[in-house]
C-alpha cells in the first residue's frame, strides 16, 4: 500500500502515509499515533486491561488526560474539587482517572487545574494537538483536531488500551471525500450552520467509511475555531475523521501555544507542515459541493442531526417522504419531539438553552452569544440558560472580556468548564418533554436528559432563542442592534 | 477475547434506522469503571417505562410491554436484526458491552457506523452487513415465525436461514482471524514491536517537536 512518491495525494493520503508503520497483506495497516487524549469515561477499563496483562504505556509523553464528561459545572460544587463531587459514581470515575494517571506517569489536567477543559478544546488551545499529527481519543468528537491539518478520530476503549500499549492502531485506509463550500457566508451565518447544512445534505451516514476534507473558499475564510466546529461534527455526518488543510490561519493560530514548537524547531515544523494540503488534481472518491450564499441559520427539528432545516422553514411532513424507513423515522421523531408537521420553526418555544460543548464553547462562540445577549434579557418562559465555557482558559479569557457579566445580566448562568448538558452526565439536564436550544452536536432521544428534546443551533441562534423564548432568525436581532 | 466460530440463536428485531449508541446504552450507565454489568440497561429508555439509574434493582422496574425485546417470543435471542447505520454517534464501547451482556452474539444490518462496527470485533461480537433487501426479507420471516433461528458461521462466512438457504457475507481477513481464534490484538501488534521502534526513531529525527513536549 501507500502511494508512489509522484502520485498526487490528498491531505488524508499524506497523513496516512506519514504514519504508516507497516502494511499487512490483509489490507490492514499499523498506524503510529502521535497524540493520545484521554478522559474519565472511556479510559478506566483500558487501564484495567493494561494492569491485568502487566503492560505499560509505550510512550507516556504522548498522552494527555483531563476529566470533562462528568465533572460538575456548578460553581459551588466544583469548588470542592474531586471530593466535592456529589454524585458518588461520578466521583469514583474522576478519581480513578486521577489515580491511573499517577500510577502510569501520565500528565493530567485535573478537575480544577488551569489547563482543564473539554478534551477537544484543550488539545488545540495548548498546542498538545498540532498539524500533521495523528490524534486519537476514546471519544467520537476527536475529529475536531482535524481542523489543524491533523488525522484525528475517535476510538473505542479496547483501542485506547491498544494505543497505550503499542502506540499504534490497526486501521484500514478510509476513502477520500471532499466537501467543498465555496462563496461567502452571509452575515449571521456561522461555522455551525455550515456543518449542519452539510449534514442535512449528505445525511448522518453520508460520510461512513470516508475521511472528509473540508475545503473551498467559505471554509478557508473561517477562523481556526470555526474550522474546529465544522470538523467536530464530521462524525455526525458519519465520518470518523474531518480535516482542513494547513494555511496561514492555521500557523498563526498554533504559533506561541504552550506546547507548540518554538524557535528553530518552529521553523522546522512549519517547513514540514507546508505540504499538508491536497495536491491539485488529487483524487477524491466523492465530492460534495455547497454554495455558501445558500446557507441560512439552521435549526434541527428531529432526533438525528440530519433532521435539520433553515430557521425560515417549516417542520417537514412524513407525507412528503417516499422511503418507508425514512417516513417512519420522521413520524417517530415528530412524536418524540412533540411537533406538528408543517409547524413553523420559529413557533417552537424553548424551556432551556445550552451554550457549550466541544462544538461551540470556545471564546469566539461565547463572544457571538454575548453580542446577542448584551443589553437584553432572557424570556421569562425560558427556565434556564446555561453558558458553559469549554476550558479554564476560555473561562478566564471570557471573564477578562466581561462576557460573564453580559450573560449574568441577561439572566443566563455562568458555569464551570465541562461537557455539562451536551450529554447530561453531570447534574445539568433537561426534564422530560422540555425543548432546548443547544449549541452541542447531538439531538438523539434522551441525549440531554430523559425525554428531553434537543434542537441544535449556533451560539448566536441559541442566545437569540433565549431572549425571544422561541426560535428567531438571529439576523433580525443583529440588524436591530 | 472470546472466540466466535459458529453460532445458532433466535433472532430479535431492532426495527429502526440510525440507532445511536446513546439509545443502546444511555450515559448515566457510563459512569461505571467496569467492562461488565451493562446488559440489564441495553436499550434502557425503550425497555423500561421509567428513567433508569446505575445500581438499581432492574427487576423491580416497570417494563415497556410494547418493546419487542420484552416479548416472550424474543427471550434468549442472540442474533439482533437491525436497520441502516446501526451504532451511530458516540464511540462508547459500552454499547457492544451492553449488547454482549444481554446475550447477543451477532448483529445483522444493512450498514453500521464505523466506530461501533470496529468496537464489536474487539468484544467477540460479530456485526454482519447484508444487503438491505435481504435484511428486509429476514425481518419479514422473523416476524412471521416465532422462534425464528439463524445460524452464523464465521469460518464459512454465511448466515444460514431455517429453510437451509445461505446468505454470504464479507469480513476482513484479519478481523476474522482474530475472532475465530479469540486473539488479543495487542499481543499481535507487539510482535511488530521492532517495526514500531524503527518507525519511531525515524519520526523522532524528522519531527522532533512531537516528542517530549508534554511532560
Ligand atoms: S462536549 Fe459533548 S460531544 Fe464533546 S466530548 Fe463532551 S460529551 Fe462529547
Amino acid at each position: 500500500m501507500g502511494h508512489p512518491q509522484n502520485k498526487k495525494q490528498t491531505l488524508y493520503d499524506k497523513l496516512w502515509q506519514d504514519h504508516l508503520v507497516k502494511s499487512r497483506d490483509d489490507g490492514t495497516a499499523l498506524i503510529y499515533i502521535d497524540r493520545h487524549l484521554i478522559h474519565e469515561v472511556t479510559s478506566p477499563q483500558a487501564f484495567e486491561g493494561l494492569r491485568l496483562a502487566g503492560r505499560k504505556p509505550w510512550r507516556t509523553d504522548s498522552v494527555v488526560a483531563t476529566p470533562d464528561h462528568n465533572v460538575p459545572s456548578h460553581v459551588e460544587e466544583r469548588a470542592g474539587g474531586i471530593e466535592g463531587i456529589v454524585d458518588e459514581v461520578s466521583r469514583i470515575q474522576v478519581k480513578t482517572l486521577n489515580e491511573n494517571c499517577e500510577d502510569f506517569g501520565i500528565v493530567e489536567f485535573g478537575i480544577n487545574d488551569p489547563g482543564q477543559g473539554i478534551v477537544h478544546v484543550i488539545g488545540p488551545e495548548t498546542g498538545a494537538t498540532l498539524p500533521g499529527m495523528t490524534v486519537v481519543c476514546g471519544d467520537s468528537h476527536t475529529s475536531t483536531h482535524g481542523a489543524l491539518g491533523a488525522l484525528a478520530h475517535g476510538i473505542g476503549t479496547s483501542e485506547v488500551e491498544h494505543v497505550m500499549a503499542t502506540q499504534c492502531l490497526i486501521q484500514k485506509k478510509m476513502k477520500n471525500m471532499l466537501v467543498r463550500v465555496d462563496g461567502e457566508l452571509g452575515p449571521g451565518v456561522t461555522a455551525k450552520d455550515v456543518v449542519l447544512a452539510i449534514i442535512g445534505k449528505i445525511g448522518t451516514a453520508g460520510g461512513t467509511g470516508y475521511a472528509i476534507e473540508f475545503g473551498g473558499s467559505a471554509i478557508r475564510s473561517l477562523s481556526m475555531e470555526g474550522r474546529m466546529t465544522v470538523c467536530n461534527m464530521a462524525i455526525e455526518a458519519g465520518a470518523r475523521a474531518g480535516m482542513v488543510a494547513v494555511d496561514d490561519v492555521t500557523l498563526e493560530y498554533v504559533k506561541g501555544k504552550p506546547y507548540a514548537p518554538k524557535g528553530e524547531m518552529w521553523e522546522l515544523a512549519v517547513a514540514n507542515w507546508s505540504r499538508l494540503h491536497s495536491d491539485d488534481g488529487a483524487h477524491f472518491d466523492a465530492v460534495v459541493e455547497l454554495k455558501a450564499e445558500e446557507i441560512e441559520p439552521q435549526v434541527s427539528w428531529g432526533t438525528s442531526p440530519e433532521m435539520v432545516v433553515p430557521v425560515s422553514a417549516l417542520v417537514p411532513s412524513p407525507a412528503d417522504e417516499n422511503d418507508a424507513t425514512k417516513k417512519a423515522g420522521i413520524e417517530r421523531a415528530l412524536e418524540y419531539m412533540g411537533l406538528e408537521a408543517g409547524q413553523k420553526i420559529t413557533d417552537i418555544a424553548l424551556d432551556r438553552v445550552f451554550i457549550g460543548s466541544c462544538t461551540n464553547s470556545r471564546i469566539e462562540d461565547l463572544r457571538a452569544a454575548a453580542a446577542v445577549a448584551k443589553g437584553r434579557k432572557k424570556a421569562d418562559s425560558v427556565k434556564q440558560v446555561l453558558v458553559v465555557p469549554g476550558s479554564q482558559a476560555v473561562k478566564a479569557q471570557a471573564e477578562k472580556e466581561g462576557l460573564d457579566k453580559v450573560f449574568i445580566e441577561a439572566g443566563f448562568e455562568w458555569r464551570e468548564p465541562s461537557c455539562s448538558m451536551c450529554l447530561a452526565m453531570n447534574a445539568d439536564k433537561l426534564g422530560a418533554g422540555e425543548h432546548c436550544a443547544s449549541t452541542s452536536n447531538r439531538n438523539f432521544e434522551g441525549r440531554q436528559g430523559y425525554g428531553g428534546r434537543t434542537h441544535l443551533v449556533s451560539p448566536s441562534m441559541a442566545a437569540a432563542a433565549a431572549i425571544a423564548g422561541h426560535f428567531v432568525d438571529v439576523r433580525e436581532m443583529q440588524e436591530a442592534a | 477475547m472470546r472466540a466466535f466460530t459458529k453460532h445458532k440463536g433466535v433472532a430479535a428485531p431492532m426495527d429502526r434506522a440510525n440507532v445511536d449508541t446513546d439509545l443502546i446504552i444511555p450515559k448515566q450507565f457510563l459512569k461505571s469503571i467496569k467492562r461488565s454489568g451493562f446488559g440489564p440497561n441495553l436499550f434502557d429508555e425503550l425497555r423500561y417505562l421509567d428513567e433508569g439509574q446505575p445500581g438499581q434493582d432492574h427487576s423491580k422496574r416497570p417494563i415497556n410491554p410494547d418493546f419487542p425485546l420484552n416479548h416472550p417470543r424474543y427471550q434468549g435471542a442472540s442474533v439482533l436484526l437491525a436497520r441502516k447505520n446501526f451504532g451511530c454517534g458516540s464511540s462508547r464501547e459500552h454499547a457492544p458491552w451492553a449488547l454482549d451482556g444481554h446475550g447477543f452474539r451477532a448483529i445483522i444490518a444493512p450498514s453500521f457506523a464505523d466506530i461501533f462496527f470496529n468496537n464489536c470485533f474487539k468484544n467477540g461480537l460479530l456485526p454482519i452487513v447484508l444487503e438491505e433487501e435481504i435484511v428486509d426479507q429476514l425481518f419479514t420471516e422473523m416476524y412471521a415465525e416465532e422462534g425464528y433461528e439463524l445460524v452464523v458461521d464465521l469460518e464459512e462466512q454465511v448466515v444460514i436461514k431455517p429453510n437451509g438457504e445461505t446468505l454470504a457475507f464479507e469480513v476482513d481477513a484479519f478481523r476474522k482471524h482474530c475472532l475465530l481464534n479469540g486473539l488479543d490484538d495487542i499481543g499481535l501488534t507487539l510482535e511488530d514491536a521492532d517495526d514500531i521502534r524503527a518507525y519511531e526513531a525515524k519520526r523522532r529525527e524528522q519531527a522532533p517537536w512531537l516528542f517530549d513536549a508534554v511532560k
